[in-house]
């Protein structure tokens, strides 16, 4: 799987916040570096198709070698994990788990209670997601995008809200896991240390090389 | 992103629900007042009906009772309402008499003045623990303490109901205007805390709470059951007295009370421009004083304790006066100046059987109809907006809470008579969603729009479409403040008097027309009832709506009110 960004410029009132031209190739992760508030979200908020209307974009997105540039942001599969891990409060765990799994999945159960396991949560599915500690919510944030499917992973400082003995776990458990299904990677962050944990390329928003 | 043409429509259903029945009804009461409604016999433009309409003695001395009872009691109530937030914002009895009175919503004016009037009559708790000890009374004093000929009463209850209201409208604003570090930062300067907030804080939140305080304004200076029980009677209030032309037999009556109700309005009109005109010049005023340096420490010894004085005395008398329905609903013998009856009897209650249940029954009805589509219009204008058809006309929802309902329902109602819809649950279920949709859409705007959108993101993300996010993400996740929002539905459409006299034509009655009707009669026991059943109605849905959530989420802690 591959996603490629091509000529990719996002502007706000005609002033350009990030350039960015460039392959990720699938198991491979490319960081993008930048202090707060340089635009490192709004990338993935235009890669996802969910860009503020303030903004604009130029450029195209392939994902698969399928142009999603105009497609919106529910049929895209372009999946994503936030600094938070945004677990539906109203639902149960294994709830949240089915909801990331596509309708035409027949045998769902099976499929829920294999990504808890994986998730080293087996038989927690009943449980409310308000309980778990937040290495496990962010766990199972990540097995809920897995489950729908993804061509690509995007992710937006997800581990920054972790504190710092759970955070090489998860991201060592994020990688592994990207790279078992041979997606393409995203990672928007400012942390050195995730940057470091990427092993891959890093970038600025203008697609500069940034040496760490 | 694509979006489909018919989203930009939705908030104009809903704008034509509400504007459309203002409009009709306007022209409704303008037409005959100048003498032409050819249904009614009245076929020639004149100006008969105004003079006779003016040449009523009691004219001067109505209009002079709306503006003085409806400019006091808006003034009282915005000065307590300020002064509360000011005086005790941030401090912990704060956010508990909020919680205290934010029920006090759901109960309908009319229980409420009801209540009062049990309480403050010659015969009520309050004679009754001073006699006769310091009165000297052994039997009810013969004075006129209710309905008195200056209409302090009905600013008493007008008051007691309004605080509450703006004091939630206050809070929302506060919300949006950073006002806790704001007067944080005033009280380091050296300014007091009412000082500071007056001078930091009110200028920012009052620009927010204004359509709110003149909603306020046109409703106390034209509201009728509260002034058929607490008002005064000869002569009332004018828009008491327009529907008193407005019922009478005689249907000619009618033309006379559409020329008071346009006078009426424009008295409105009138007033809402002068407290405009009074708000710039305190403005300017307040712009100097707020330069002036003075700091106030010392006016928060004396200002704290008023403002806690005031919100206990509402607390008091709500609290004390719907107990005294209920005791009087189940009295025997009474005797003055005992505290509590003699005896008890559920005779009031059995007698009223007969008719309490179908009554109730249709007062529920008719609540549940109008609320439950004003909740499908408020979530269809809000999904709009979050799918980007946003429409700053949606600031007409404000129409029916500022149009004096006596100023428009009588034009309605002699269409309905002329095209005989008039007296059918529905035609009352219809008018009833005017005044039901304003609230409801106020109440859900705020949570709907500061519902945190990531989560709506992340279903998108997974693959879930617009319609599943709405009704598998957002609306779940709202499920506290939509259930809020229909309790406040509800109990506004229990409380309606006028729409539901006027246009059920006495055919349709509720327990609030049952209740207000017996407001002349000196029967307390079957007021009781009739009140009792009109406030507890409301309170029940308003109880479900905070108790439903709390046990549909009991197992999940995220769900939980923070």
């Amino acid at each position: 799987m591959t996603l490629r960004l091509e000529n990719l410029c996002i502007t706000l009132a005609g002033r350009v916040l990030a350039k960015l031209d460039l392959t990720v190739s699938g198991g491979n992760v490319l960081t993008i570096m930048g202090p707060s508030g340089c635009g490192k979200s709004t990338v993935l908020a235009a890669l996802i198709g969910a860009l503020p209307p303030a903004f604009s974009m130029r450029g195209r997105i392939w994902l698969d070698g399928v142009d999603v540039t105009q497609v919106p942001t529910h049929a895209r599969r372009m999946g994503i994990l936030f600094q938070n891990d945004i677990l539906f409060p109203h639902m149960s765990v294994a709830g949240n788990l089915g909801f990331g799994l596509p309708g035409n999945v027949t045998a769902r159960r099976a499929a829920t209670d294999a990504a808890l396991s994986e998730a080293g949560l087996p038989g927690m599915g009943a449980r409310d997601p308000a309980t778990l500690s937040g290495g496990q919510r962010a766990r199972v944030a990540l097995m809920r995008t897995l489950l729908s499917g993804p061509r690509a992973l995007l992710l937006d400082e997800p581990f920054s809200s972790l504190d710092s003995n759970m955070r090489a776990s998860m991201r060592q458990f994020v990688f592994e896991r990207a790279t078992e299904r041979n997606l393409p990677v995203i990672l928007v962050t400012h942390d050195h240390d995730d940057a470091r944990a990427a092993a891959g390329p890093v970038i600025n928003v203008m697609g500069e090389r940034i040496q760490l | 992103m694509p979006h489909p043409r018919g989203w930009s429509l939705v908030p104009w259903v809903s704008i034509a629900v509400l504007a459309l029945p203002v409009l009709a009804g306007l022209v409704g009461v303008v037409a005959p007042a100048f003498g032409y409604m050819p249904a009614l016999g009245g076929n020639a433009v004149s100006l008969a009906h105004w003079q006779a309409t003016l040449s009523w003695p009691g004219l001067p001395a109505a209009i002079r009772l709306s503006v003085v009872t409806g400019v006091a009691a808006t003034a009282l109530s915005l000065a307590l309402t300020i002064l509360i937030v000011a005086a005790w914002q941030g401090t912990r009895s704060f956010v508990w008499v909020t919680r205290a009175l934010a029920p006090l919503l759901a109960l309908p004016h009319a229980a409420a003045a009801f209540g009062l009037a049990f309480l403050i009559a010659p015969s009520g708790w309050l004679a009754r623990a001073a006699s006769p000890m310091l009165t000297g009374w052994d039997r009810p004093p013969d004075l006129l303490i209710v309905n008195d000929t200056w209409g302090m009463a009905l600013i008493a209850g007008l008051v007691v109901k309004e605080v509450p209201f703006l004091l939630l409208m206050t809070l929302a604003a506060l919300g949006q205007t950073d006002s806790l570090r704001t007067q944080l930062v005033a009280r380091a300067l050296g300014y007091g805390r009412v000082t500071g907030w007056l001078k930091t804080v009110l200028p920012r939140v009052y620009p927010q709470i204004r359509l709110p305080v003149y909603a306020v304004l046109a409703y106390s200076m034209s509201v009728v059951d509260v002034a058929l029980i607490l008002g005064p009677t000869r002569p009332p209030t004018l828009a008491v007295q327009i529907l008193d032309w407005m019922t009478r037999p005689d249907l000619a009556m009618r033309f006379q009370a559409a020329a008071g109700a346009v006078l009426q309005l424009a008295l409105v009109l009138g007033v809402l421009v002068l407290w405009r005109l009074a708000e710039l010049a305190i403005a300017r005023w307040g712009r100097n004083w707020a330069a002036s340096g003075e700091r106030g420490v010392m006016a928060d010894r004396g200002l704290r304790p008023l403002a806690a004085l005031g919100a206990l005395i509402i607390g008091a008398v709500v609290a004390l006066g719907l107990a005294g329905l209920v005791v009087w609903s189940f009295a025997g013998l009474w005797r003055f100046p005992d505290l509590l009856p003699q005896s008890w009897s559920l005779r009031n209650w059995t007698g009223q059987m007969g008719s309490l249940g179908p009554i109730t029954r249709d007062t529920a009805l008719i609540a549940l109809g109008a609320t439950a589509i004003a909740m499908a219009l408020s979530v269809s204008v809000l999904e709009a907006e979050a799918r980007g058809n946003k429409t700053h006309a949606i600031a007409l929802v404000y129409l029916p809470l500022i149009a004096p309902q006596i100023a428009f329902v009588p034009g309605l109602a002699s269409f309905a008579l002329v095209l005989g819809l008039d007296g059918s649950r529905l035609a009352v279920m219809a008018l009833h969603l005017v005044f039901v949709l304003p609230y409801v859409y106020l109440s859900l705007a705020d949570p709907w729009r500061a519902w945190d959108a990531r989560a709506g993101l992340s279903a998108q993300a997974l693959g879930a479409g617009p319609w599943r996010v709405l009704w598998a993400v957002r609306l779940p996740m709202l499920t506290r403040p939509l259930l809020i929002a229909f309790a406040v539905g509800f109990a506004t459409s229990v409380a309606q008097y006028l729409p539901t006299l006027l246009i059920g034509a006495g055919r349709v009655t509720t327990v609030t027309t049952e209740a207000v009707a017996l407001a002349s009669s000196a029967n307390r026991r079957l007021i009781g009832v009739w009140a009792a059943v009109q406030m507890a109605l409301p309170m029940l849905v308003f109880a479900l709506a905070i108790l439903l959530p709390t046990l549909i989420f009991r197992r999940r802690q995220g769900m939980r009110v923070t």
